[in-house]
């Protein structure tokens, strides 16, 4: 009996395995092959990685797309690291009561569903264009500004701040540095797990983020990663072989950062129930 | 008492940007949103219209269509998905089991693939042609291939597959670290009382995880409600309007139809009002059973 549900519950996790891998290993070895051996549901790898990525910067701009994504997360995540971590800060060491109400009327922003402010935000970077168009619609600077803090990671790193300990700042100040001083000096040095783990759910949203960047970005020369890709999927004649290639580079950068870092990816993901 | 007021002035300053920014990129969209939506017009030109948008909503079948499917979307993708994900923790945590950073890393793995490229994926793999049809007709059960993607029910249940696949594991991993706070000696002290592995998972797992399932179903409604990437990425709503969602419909509105901000901020409220009333509704039923 004890024997049967040990099977069975090995079993069980087998199927889910595979269910859960499957996919990312069609899309390795899809990406090896030709689209027609691909419909055809060619299980092996191929030799037409090469061709297939070169079709890929040649017929598609990958490159560009690539570039524009890697510029708005790096951006994106430098932004919200810095501005959140900041309030975080404020929030937990200069308690007061004013800014504990203040605090939790940020939070409710975590509420607000996207897809209903989408069109004031555009209508605001609609004016912003009218007088000063390098941040305005269709710029790579409209595409990351929205982000560069959330009440997520607001609330991230208060959580985080509360255990800093506070003998730290009272030898700061005893040292006679600012109070901005000691943020940068003795805080930003000592949190960099936080950091790390921020840094890397902040960099995956931007990376994925999909609505925003299609409402903002119009012109093909400020296309990002998802925008790309869903145009690729969106033909009637996919070239499968193509695409997945595009689709595996695209999931490349998120799938390094799980594997190297796994510890603080969940520090990341966990960080808004702990506390 | 200077210097407190002075530090306290500080804290300000710390907080300063971020209250900024959040006000100019949440709270004011949420007030113009509302003003929007008692204006209609083209694009920019807009003027009051009192409250039509607002009986608009009453009588459009778009809406109704984006409404029932959302809510089928929620109904079922949730708690199954809740579901899994608490039964693979419950598993996962036994430390006599082999392999579980394996099974773990294995079924959370899903959760780094972006929303767009794993619905295309699942796309392929469900299209006439794709792996799926090969496999059922392979294994027999089908003589032929299931039109998934143009079938407005299996539609629909490719898109609750594809989000079961991404979300499980990611939620999986709330409640394994949750799991592993329960003290152990409560589940030594309930198998000598009798209690047998359902049981225990009925009467101490489920009440101990109990905030934690409240947050994860939180978010994942809060997550379903604004469902987009999926749906645009797998089926573009189709066939017609038969599996569109009410952001596509927000997005549709805006910037695919004849743009009408006004009405598009209209429908907006709506998720507003239900992701406000679901989560009270949440929050009411699982204070109750306390």
């Amino acid at each position: 009996m004890k024997k049967l549900k040990k099977t069975l519950i090995y079993l069980f996790l087998s199927i889910a395995t595979i269910i859960s891998i499957y996919p990312f290993f069609w899309m390795i070895v899809s990406m090896t092959n030709k689209s027609v051996d691909v419909t055809q549901g060619r299980q092996l790898p191929g030799t037409y990685l090469f061709e297939n990525l070169r079709k890929l910067f040649d017929q598609v701009d990958m490159v560009t797309a690539l570039t524009n994504s890697a510029i708005i997360a790096i951006l994106s995540t430098v932004f919200t690291l810095f501005i959140a971590s900041l309030a975080g800060y404020g929030f937990q060491m200069y308690r007061s009561k004013g800014k504990d109400i203040v605090f939790n009327i940020l939070l409710l922003s975590m509420m607000i569903p996207f897809a209903s402010i989408m069109i004031p935000l555009y209508r605001l970077f609609g004016r912003i264009s009218q007088t000063a168009p390098i941040i305005g619609i269709d710029t790579l600077a409209a595409a990351f500004l929205p982000t560069i803090t959330t009440a997520f990671f607001i609330f991230f790193f208060r959580q985080n701040t509360k255990m800093f300990p506070k003998d730290l700042i009272e030898a700061g100040r005893i040292d006679g540095l600012s109070e901005i001083g000691i943020f940068f000096r003795i805080f930003v040095p000592t949190m960099k797990t936080t950091y790390a783990a921020a840094a890397i759910i902040a960099f995956m949203n931007s990376w994925n983020n999909f609505l925003w960047p299609l409402v903002v970005l119009q012109s093909p020369s400020k296309q990002t990663i998802p925008l790309l890709i869903s145009n690729l999927g969106s033909s009637y004649s996919p070239d499968y072989g193509m695409i997945m290639s595009a689709i595996t580079i695209a999931t490349l950068p998120t799938a390094l950062v799980f594997f190297f870092m796994q510890k603080h990816f969940v520090a990341g993901m966990m960080g808004s129930v702990k506390g | 008492m200077k210097q407190l007021t002075n530090k306290n002035n500080i804290g300000w300053l710390f907080v300063l940007i971020s209250v900024v920014a959040i006000t100019l990129f949440y709270f004011y969209p949420m007030f113009d949103a509302f003003l929007l939506s008692f204006q209609s017009g083209m694009g920019a030109n807009l003027e009051y219209v009192g409250l039509n948008n607002w009986s608009r909503l009453l009588n459009d079948p778009t809406l109704r269509q984006a409404l029932i499917n959302t809510m089928t979307y929620l109904i079922i993708q949730v708690p199954l998905m809740i579901v899994l994900a608490l039964f693979f923790s419950v598993i996962l945590n036994d430390p006599d089991l082999k392999f579980r950073g394996f099974f773990r890393t294995a079924i959370f793995l899903p959760a780094v693939t972006s929303l767009v490229a794993y619905s295309v994926i699942f796309k392929y793999m469900f299209s006439i042609d794709g792996i799926v049809n090969q496999l059922l007709l392979n294994l027999n059960f089908i003589s032929e291939p299931i039109a998934f993607i143009s079938d407005p029910f299996w539609a629909k249940v490719v898109i609750i597959l594809a989000i079961t696949w991404r979300w499980t594991g990611y939620n999986m991993i709330f409640y394994l670290s949750a799991l592993q706070n329960i003290d152990r000696s409560i589940y030594e002290a309930a198998r000598i009382d009798g209690a047998n592995s359902f049981q225990q998972f009925i009467q101490i797992t489920i009440p101990m995880l109990k905030p934690i399932i409240l947050f994860t179903t939180i978010t994942s409604t809060i997550g379903t409600l604004q469902l987009f990437d999926e749906v645009v990425n797998i089926t573009s709503g189709g066939p017609g309007i038969q599996t569109i969602s009410i952001s596509q419909y927000i997005y549709d509105l805006s910037f695919k139809y004849t743009p009408n901000f006004g009405y598009a901020a209209t429908v907006s409220y709506v998720i507003v009002i239900l992701v406000v009333i679901l989560s009270i509704i949440q929050f009411k039923v699982a204070g109750e059973k306390e």
